[in-house]
């Protein structure tokens, strides 16, 4: 019987021993663990100017199927990605490359991708011309040539999608008023990302600059519809413009619109410059674009 | 033991068998160590490229491509499954530490057991005694915590500290801050807890020994019958629980195959016997009893 007690006191005392020794390795590591997990979530951060691959997966997604081989970085035949080193923003040894220095070649059979050993490069992606590794966005207007009245036109001109990814948009120069300034327009949906236009901006910190597609696009309600979109693909008006309804305009007194159609009254200002044009003014226009021949 | 007191590890063993014979495992343990190293940065620093990647993933001549297990499956806890070459890659890593022991990885290839090693000689001969209290089954639970944390957070989590993909990934890829974390494993293996990263922390290790939990490459103490108790195998081990079962248990019924996973078949004890106690053999050739076959196999020798 004392024997027994003994017995079960010790197998008692192990069992209290084990149940500490398990607490004690679950919370050191438990804690181990909050920070890294912590740390982890900090990692998803990609900092804005460090853009990834082509084809890479989103950034949550990537962190967990990237293995950190670096076969990206071996078989890219521009020394354009490199791993990121432990002190570096990125998350430790997965691949990005920096537009500003070595942006993405583009090239046709996507070495990159292919040398991927996971899918953290999506092997889904054959065509690089739909690549998306960031968007372009002309950031500083007050410092591109262009707006300033110049005709430097690089970024245009070195895109690997010229006249589509990036335009020249023909605008009025109304510091001059007499000369145009041709605005380089970046259309996100044919822009890849690949940073050429970045690195091959002629200022000192380039105007233009490849963003994540987070960073640099807006996104419309999912309620919105854009009226001139909706007419051409119902081949019509989608409303009755003949019941529209314009309200009465307030106007300051005496003040006068040239072209301005009052509901109210029913009656159309004349145009400047043009007297009787009135049957071919448009509602509500703004001066002088309304009813011109 | 008082007589090896005063002496080196390994003195007697030397005298005995010569300066080769006594350092055999070891040397070839650095020339494999070094070779994948080499075989490594021939293609960065030379322009061979015979290996391309690092030790998570690499491909070999265009055919042979080899996978980490340990990352790629804190990659698929996260839900991302590795594309064909990545998986035949898992299979063939699997298979090889399957049979020559897991730990192989941590004591032939990893390059933190050059440094991890380095201090461990430099603490025995500055002699330093203390060492902190930390479980040698801690990095089975931190082993464990890499994998929930990589599930729930998403990220293949080891790899944000891994100090071995650091160091390695670094050498290849360019080093940055990566030595200072390699600084702070060497001195807390010197100060801070004898064998403490390979021996008590590294889930990288502990993944591997789990790998190589039935390998049939082990090494044995046939001779145990011939042990003076000089413990100057216990002095060179890494993992020095490993050995008593084996070398100790003729009385406990116990055959003289070290099995515990752990042992990361260094061969460092094979070197260090004066007596060749030990030999690298199969795990089913354990029998109880060795004090008749083991004298003579001695004599043979």
């Amino acid at each position: 019987m004392k024997e027994m007690t003994a017995k079960t006191s010790k197998s008692g005392a192990a069992r209290r021993q084990f149940i500490f020794d398990s607490a004690k390795m679950v919370c050191g590591v438990g804690m181990l663990g909050l920070g890294l997990g912590l740390y982890a979530k900090q990692s998803k951060a990609l900092p804005a100017l460090a853009l990834r691959p082509p084809g890479a997966l989103p950034e949550d997604d990537f962190l967990g199927a990237c293995i950190r081989c670096g076969m990206c970085v071996r078989d890219c035949p521009y020394n354009t990605l490199e791993l990121a080193k432990p002190e570096t923003q990125v998350t430790t040894g997965t691949p990005f490359f920096t537009a500003r220095n070595i942006p993405c070649e583009m090239c046709e059979d996507i070495p990159c991708i292919k040398a991927c050993p996971t899918g953290a490069l999506d092997h889904g992606l054959t065509d690089i011309n739909k690549a998306k590794m960031g968007v372009a966005v002309l950031i500083d207007h007050e410092t591109c040539l262009n707006f300033l009245g110049l005709r430097c036109d690089v970024c245009y001109r070195v895109c690997p999608v010229i006249d589509k990814a990036i335009t020249l948009d023909m605008v009025p120069n109304t510091r001059t008023g007499r000369h145009a300034m041709f605005l380089p327009t970046v259309h996100s949906e044919h822009c890849t990302g690949c940073g050429k236009c970045e690195k091959s901006c002629v200022l000192e910190e380039a105007a233009i600059r490849i963003l994540p597609p987070k960073l640099a696009k807006g996104e419309l309600g999912k309620h919105y519809r854009v009226g001139w979109e909706e007419k051409s693909k119902a081949g019509h008006s989608l409303i009755d413009e003949s019941k529209m309804v314009d309200l009465p305009d307030r106007l300051p007194e005496g003040a006068v619109l040239p072209g301005h159609y009052d509901p109210a009254s029913g009656h159309t200002e004349s145009m400047r410059g043009m007297p009787g044009s009135e049957a071919g003014a448009i509602p509500s226009l703004p001066p002088g674009l309304g009813g011109k021949p | 033991m008082s007589a090896a007191k005063n002496k080196r590890t390994g003195a007697e063993a030397v005298e005995q068998k010569g300066w080769w014979l006594a350092h055999k495992w070891l040397i070839l343990r650095r020339i494999s160590q070094f070779s994948i190293l080499a075989l490594f940065l021939a293609g960065p620093w030379f322009g061979q490229w015979i290996v391309k990647g690092n030790l998570a993933y690499s491909y070999t001549l265009g055919f042979l491509p080899l996978t980490d297990p340990y990352v790629a499956l804190q990659s698929m806890v996260t839900g991302h499954l590795p594309e064909t070459l990545g998986l035949v890659g898992l299979a063939i890593v699997l298979v090889f530490y399957l049979l020559v022991g897991g730990r192989v990885f941590c004591s032939w290839v990893c390059p933190v057991n050059i440094v991890t090693d380095a201090a461990g000689w430099l603490r025995a001969r500055l002699g330093i005694k203390g060492s902190s209290q930390l479980g040698r089954n801690t990095r089975y639970w931190i082993l464990g915590m890499t994998f929930v944390g990589s599930a729930l957070t998403g990220v293949v989590l080891w790899e944000l500290i891994n100090p071995v993909s650091m160091l390695h990934r670094g050498l290849i890829f360019g080093l940055g801050m990566a030595w200072s974390v390699v600084l702070a494993i060497f001195l807390f293996d010197l100060f801070v807890t004898s064998r403490g990263w390979c021996g008590r922390l590294c889930p990288v290790g502990a993944f591997y020994s789990l790998i190589g939990r039935w390998s049939p490459l082990r090494v044995s103490a046939p001779a145990r019958a011939a042990c003076n108790d000089c413990m100057d195998c216990f002095e060179v081990c890494p993992e020095p629980q490993v050995i008593r079962p084996a070398l100790k248990g003729e009385g406990k019924g116990v055959g003289p195959v070290i099995l515990s996973p752990n042992c990361t078949n260094c061969g460092r004890c094979i070197d260090v016997c004066s007596k060749d106690v030990f030999t690298f053999g199969l795990r089913f050739n354990n029998p109880v009893s060795t004090a008749q076959p083991a004298g003579a196999e001695s004599e043979a020798r």
